[in-house]
Parts: structure tokens; C-alpha cells; sequence
């Protein structure tokens, strides 16, 4: 067992131990806490497979902007002290099971089935990485239109999330 | 570049040591004197009326909301900065596009009144 | 020139080659030893720091500060942190246990794991990443969700009030932060903050001389992202109270100002790596260990400036403070954002302008690339301060005329 098997097999325990937490908890906050945790693993995780960018990226977007907008949309629409001795689960929780237990199974044939899956990918040379990414995203032949987009997509959320959060203009008038 | 990060997760280990170990230490061998008066919550030296929770004011929301938008705009532009050296007139064009359309995005948000605290 | 530390960290290997360690464990073992030195000169830096700031904002304000204990009262700070022994450690009872005890040590933590890429000399630095930038802003986030669970979890009103107005700060003042970031990288041409500093190599290579204007702006949003003055309505307010670390107490509070005043050297380093050149300087080649004192002395001149602030600027109210990062800095950052790779674009070929004193250590090269960005920075610089002082509301009422008024005037001469 190689160290670095090691510490991915840590690393994804842990995620999938908060992943379940996230569900199961009754306290919004504990949830949305140990949501930063299961970010934080897909970040390790993506350190592991030689993106650094990406797991960065992971930290700063996720975890630094939308792991605190979801904090601050729990915390200031919930009472703190929020009734939390219920049960969490409700009804349908046998299907859930079934449903995720099938899911999961169905991957494990499918993935399991496939010679690749067990290759040992060898490392490429990823120290220029960034700057290919940069590249491919500016260049005529490349992803220059999606990046266009992606950019005007940021503006319509923009504008969109400001016009449905921010209904005084249409008070006032 | 593996041990790099390697290093990364070793200092996260022992950051994440150094101060807790003065904490515990201080909890074990602190003096403990606990009355019920000290670990009662601290308004002013009043009795807490009600349950704690906050107005909710949509300003936290929105900053946090234009916050985010910007981010993402970040993420691209950086390996679009890296990369700048190989990049023909239209690629820088391309970048200065996508900073200006965002720019829009905020001067939208700034007339509309969202960006004020009131 | 063999440099002393590496030199020991080759000695250190072949020693466990010696005993017939795996060269894994070994490594481990080194990163340790290294990662230990780093935290450790970090802290004390951090706690030399305590001492200075007090004895400077006391000169500052015309006293002398503490003198008693050792010579200059440099033992001072070892005080301190003897009386916060004996103070007892509470808990409030109805705070969140695991997420009160825990925010303090992530507020640390995230300043700490900065050092990690900071590059002392050429040679002496902790790791080299080349997405070390980003990993900045990465374990600047985590800062923020401290503050957060730091006034969620203390179960007090004020602390929670106190813990969004702190965040939104934070998450305001981010924005122009990584925006003025993105300039350096921009002209390095790299996300490596070794391969920054190496770019500026001479005098006028220096990225505060191309983009001055984004250094101010990395400057004042790192000011707001420490939460100092005159940013610093997180903490000493008669309104709040004490902001978010009301209910922490003992040495749970001290980690919290550890953490400040280690992010405020921390910031003077950013910038004298990223705009200030870090470890150069002349003779840098021939005598590395210069570049420790380069790199010394640069970070401490940037918080000699934050102390210097600290004592002359008063504190911003919170709804200007939002003003002056939306509608001033934000804006700003993203014309020169879009003025500087279309200036850089067209002027990277084009050579030197002039160069004095060529080949000595006093090297002067000025070349168009930087003179153009210069020239942008100031034309964007002066044309925002001209649009704030037209629009600013101050001027835009017409100055009022007062009417003459009646002025005591002794009475007239009469003709006797």
C-alpha cells in the first residue's frame, strides 16, 4: 500500500463520513460545516491526481463563496436555537437507501467491467498546465466562445439574483 | 510536484497543531474556578431577552451573492493571465471582453441601488 | 556559495541514508524539521511584532511605550503571555462546543499556512507551488469561515451581529484583492511567487514602479482583510461591543490577536514580494544571505506603514467602508484590469528605453514596457481621483453665500 493510497483512502472516508453528516444532521450550520468539510476533501482529492489549479479553484469558489453564502443564508433565516431532537429521517428513507444502494452498485458493475479502470494512469507532465488551460481559453481554435459565454452567463446571473433579491426599484416607481 | 503539496499537507499537520497544543494545555492546567455567572451569555451585563438570531438584512446577502459572481470571473482570468505570453491579439481581446462585460454586470448592480448599505 | 541550510538538509539526508531509513520517511522527516522552522520563526516574528507595534505607536503619540521589563522592554511580550496562563479558560455554556473551540485555531492556522510559499532567499523557502498565489486567496477563505463559526457558535447576538458585519468586510475587500493580484501575475506571467520575484530583478524592475496604482490597491484591501484600522470597526466598537470574539476570553482571544498581527507582517511580506521585489537587491548574486536582510527589511517598511496608519487615520463608519470597495476600488481595479494587458500586449517587444550605469549593482533599466504601464497607472490613478472629487456630494452643492451680516462696528466718530 503506497502512502499515497493511504492518505486518498483517509481522504475519501472522511469525505463520504461528512457527506453523510450533511444529510442526517438536524442543525443547518453543523450541515453546512461539514459541507466545507466534503469540499475540502474533493479539493485533496483533486491534489492527489495532480490538478493543483482545480483543487484551488475548489477552495476559493466553494468553499470561500458559496460554502459562506449558504452559511449566510442558514443563519439568517433560521432561529439558532432551532428545535433539533427530531428524528432525521422522514418516510421515504427505505427507498432512499434502496435507490443509493442500486445507484451505487450499478457503478461498481459498470466501472468494475471496464479494463481501464485498474490501469495505473501514468503522471504526464502537468508544470505547464495553467498556462495550456489559459491558452485553450483564449485561442480562435479553441475555447474562446465558451469562455465568452461563461462570462455572459456570470452577467445574467448577475443581474438575475440582484433582481429577485432586490425588489425595492419596483416599490419605489 | 506531489512533494510540494506533500509539504503543504505537513504544514497544515503542524499549524493546526502549534496553537491548539497551548490551548489544551492552558485548559488543563488553568486555574478553574466556574461560577454560573461566567458562563452566562455576556449582553452588557443584562439578562439575554429572547432567542438569539439576527435581523435579516438582504444587504449580507447581495455582497455575498456579487462576491461570488467576481470570484468565478477570477478563476478564469488567472490561467488567462498565466498564459499571456502566447497570446495572439484576439486572446487578450477575448480576456479585456470578459473583464468589461462583468464590469457591466456591476455597474448594473450599482445603478439598480443594490450596492448601497441602508 | 553553499548556503548553510541546504547545506545541513543534505547532511540530514545522507545521514538517514546512513541508517538505512526509506527515503520516503526521510523526506517526511526534513519537511517536518522544515515546516517546524517556518512556524516557529513565524511565531516569533509575530511576538517580536507585539513588542514593536506597542513601542512605535508610542512614539507615535509623543510617549515612551514599555521600558520596564528588559532592556527596551523587550521581555515584554513574554509577560504577557505569562499573565494569560493563569487566566482561566471558559467556555459560555450554551455556546456550540466543538465550533467555539475550533474558530480560533483556524483563524490561525489560515494566516500560518501563507508561510508556506513565502521564498526568504532564492533558496530558502518552504515549498514552491505554481498555483502559489491562488493558494493564497484558497487559505484566505478559510480566515472567514473562523470569523463565522467564531460568532455563530458563541450563542450571543452581538457576537453574531458583530460576526456578519466582520464577514461582509471580508468578503467585500476580497474582490479588489484578488483583482490587484491578478496584475502581478499578469506581468510575471506566472502564478509562482518565486518566479515573481525573480522577474524583478533590478532596480526599476520592480512591479511598484509598472503597476504602482495596483499596489495601493493590494495594499488597502489587505488593510481591510486584516480588519485594522482604519478598518477596524470589527473590533472596537461601542456598538457591537467587542464584534465577534465577545464571549473568548484568556488564551482563545490572544490566538485571535496572535492571528492578526501575524496577518498584518504577513501582508507587508505579500507586498514586498509581489510589488517590492522580496529578496532582491544589489549583490544578491554573489551573497544570498543578503536577500534574507533585502526581504527583512522590505516587509518591515510595509508595517511600519500599517502601524503608521494605525495611529493617524480614524476608523471608517461600515457604510462608507462598503462605498469606498464597491464604488471606488472595485471599479478602478477593473479599468486597469482592462487598460493593462492591452498596454502590456503592445509594448513587451519593444525594448529598453534607457539604462544607466550598466552592469554594476546599481543598475538603472527603464524599459518602454514599464514606462508605458506607469504611464497607464498614473493616467488611471489621477482620472479616478478627478471623477470622486466632481462627483463627490461635498462639491456638488453650490457653495452656500451667506448674507452680510451685521458686524459689531464701533460707532462712528460724532463730530464733537
Amino acid at each position: 500500500m503506497t502512502p499515497m493510497q493511504l492518505i486518498f483512502i483517509f481522504t475519501a472516508v472522511a469525505s463520504t463520513v461528512a457527506a453523510i453528516m450533511v444529510v442526517t444532521r438536524r442543525n443547518m450550520v453543523h450541515a453546512a460545516l461539514f459541507l466545507v468539510m466534503t469540499l475540502f476533501g474533493v479539493a485533496v482529492a483533486f491534489v492527489l491526481l495532480e490538478a493543483p489549479f482545480l483543487a484551488v479553484v475548489q477552495v476559493v469558489v466553494y468553499i470561500g463563496a458559496i460554502a459562506i453564502l449558504m452559511i449566510f443564508a442558514v443563519m439568517l433565516t433560521r432561529n439558532v436555537t432551532d428545535d433539533e431532537s427530531g428524528h432525521p429521517f422522514n418516510a421515504n428513507v427505505r427507498l432512499a437507501l434502496l435507490s443509493a444502494v442500486f445507484v451505487f452498485s450499478l457503478l461498481v458493475v459498470t466501472l468494475g467491467g471496464w479494463a481501464q479502470f485498474s490501469a495505473i494512469a501514468p503522471f504526464a507532465n502537468t508544470s505547464g498546465a495553467v498556462a495550456q488551460l489559459g491558452e485553450a481559453l483564449a485561442a480562435a481554435d479553441g475555447y474562446v466562445l465558451a469562455f465568452e459565454v461563461a462570462s455572459m452567463l456570470l452577467l445574467g446571473a448577475l443581474v438575475g439574483a440582484i433582481f429577485v433579491v432586490w425588489p425595492r426599484q419596483a416599490e419605489n416607481d | 510536484m506531489l512533494d510540494n503539496w506533500l509539504f503543504i499537507g505537513i504544514f497544515v499537520l503542524v499549524a493546526g497543531v502549534f496553537p491548539a497544543m497551548p490551548i489544551i494545555m492552558f485548559h488543563l492546567f488553568g486555574p478553574k474556578r466556574s461560577t454560573p455567572q461566567k458562563l452566562e451569555t455576556y449582553e452588557c451585563g443584562m439578562e439575554t431577552v429572547g432567542q438569539t438570531w439576527v435581523q435579516f438584512k438582504v444587504q449580507y446577502y447581495i455582497y455575498a451573492l456579487v462576491f461570488l459572481v467576481f470570484d468565478v470571473e477570477l478563476i478564469f482570468l488567472y490561467p488567462w493571465a498565466v498564459a499571456f505570453d502566447t497570446l495572439p491579439l484576439l486572446g487578450v481581446v477575448a480576456g479585456v471582453l470578459f473583464i468589461f462585460l462583468l464590469a457591466d454586470g456591476l455597474w448594473y448592480a450599482w445603478q439598480k441601488g443594490a450596492l448601497e448599505w441602508s | 556559495m553553499m548556503d548553510p541550510l541546504v547545506a545541513l538538509g543534505d547532511w540530514l539526508l545522507s545521514l538517514a541514508a546512513k541508517i538505512n531509513l526509506p527515503p520516503a520517511v526521510s523526506q517526511v522527516i526534513l519537511y517536518l524539521l522544515g515546516v517546524s522552522v517556518i512556524a516557529t520563526v513565524a511565531l516569533v516574528i509575530t511576538i517580536f511584532n507585539t513588542w514593536l507595534e506597542r513601542k512605535i505607536a508610542a512614539r507615535l503619540q509623543d510617549r515612551i511605550g514599555p521600558n520596564r521589563v528588559g532592556p527596551w522592554g523587550l521581555l515584554q511580550p513574554i509577560a504577557d503571555a505569562i499573565k494569560m496562563l493563569t487566566k482561566e479558560d471558559t467556555t459560555p455554556a450554551a455556546a456550540d462546543k466543538v465550533a467555539y473551540n475550533i474558530a480560533p485555531i483556524l483563524a490561525v492556522v489560515s494566516v500560518l499556512l501563507i508561510w508556506a510559499v513565502i521564498p526568504f532567499t532564492s533558496v530558502w523557502y518552504g515549498t514552491k507551488l505554481n498555483v502559489a498565489v491562488l493558494y493564497i486567496a484558497a487559505v484566505g477563505s478559510f480566515g472567514v469561515l473562523a470569523v463565522l463559526m467564531a460568532g455563530w457558535s458563541s450563542n450571543n447576538k452581538y457576537a453574531l451581529l458583530g460576526a456578519f458585519r466582520a464577514v461582509s468586510q471580508l468578503i467585500s475587500y476580497e474582490v479588489p484583492l484578488f483583482l490587484s493580484l491578478l496584475v502581478p501575475v499578469l506581468l510575471a506571467r506566472s502564478m509562482d511567487i518565486s518566479v515573481i520575484v525573480e522577474k524583478q530583478g533590478s532596480f526599476l524592475e520592480m512591479f511598484v514602479v509598472a503597476a504602482p496604482l495596483a499596489a495601493l490597491l493590494f495594499f488597502i484591501s489587505s488593510v481591510a482583510e486584516v480588519g485594522r484600522t482604519p478598518f477596524d470597526l470589527l473590533e472596537a466598537e461601542s456598538e457591537i461591543v467587542a464584534g465577534y470574539h465577545i464571549e473568548y476570553s484568556g488564551f482563545k482571544f490572544g490566538m485571535f490577536q496572535a492571528g492578526e498581527f501575524m496577518h498584518t507582517f504577513t501582508i507587508g511580506a505579500l507586498t514586498a514580494l509581489l510589488f517590492l521585489g522580496g529578496w532582491q537587491g544589489p549583490l544578491v548574486d554573489q551573497y544570498p544571505i543578503l536577500g534574507l536582510v533585502y526581504f527583512m527589511g522590505k516587509s518591515f517598511a510595509v508595517y511600519f506603514v500599517t502601524m503608521w496608519m494605525r495611529s493617524t487615520l480614524p476608523r471608517i463608519r461600515i457604510d462608507h467602508m462598503q462605498a469606498l470597495n464597491w464604488k471606488i476600488l472595485v471599479p478602478v481595479a477593473l479599468v486597469l484590469l482592462m487598460l493593462t494587458p492591452l498596454v502590456d500586449y503592445f509594448t513587451k517587444d519593444l525594448g529598453v528605453l534607457f539604462s544607466a550605469f550598466p552592469g554594476s549593482p546599481g543598475e538603472l533599466t527603464l524599459t518602454w514596457r514599464t514606462a508605458a504601464l506607469l504611464l497607464t497607472n498614473l493616467v488611471v490613478g489621477i482620472g479616478a481621483l478627478d471623477i470622486i472629487r466632481r462627483t463627490s456630494k461635498r462639491n456638488t452643492k453650490a457653495r452656500q453665500r451667506f448674507p452680510e451680516r451685521a458686524v459689531a462696528r464701533p460707532p462712528k466718530e460724532e463730530a464733537a
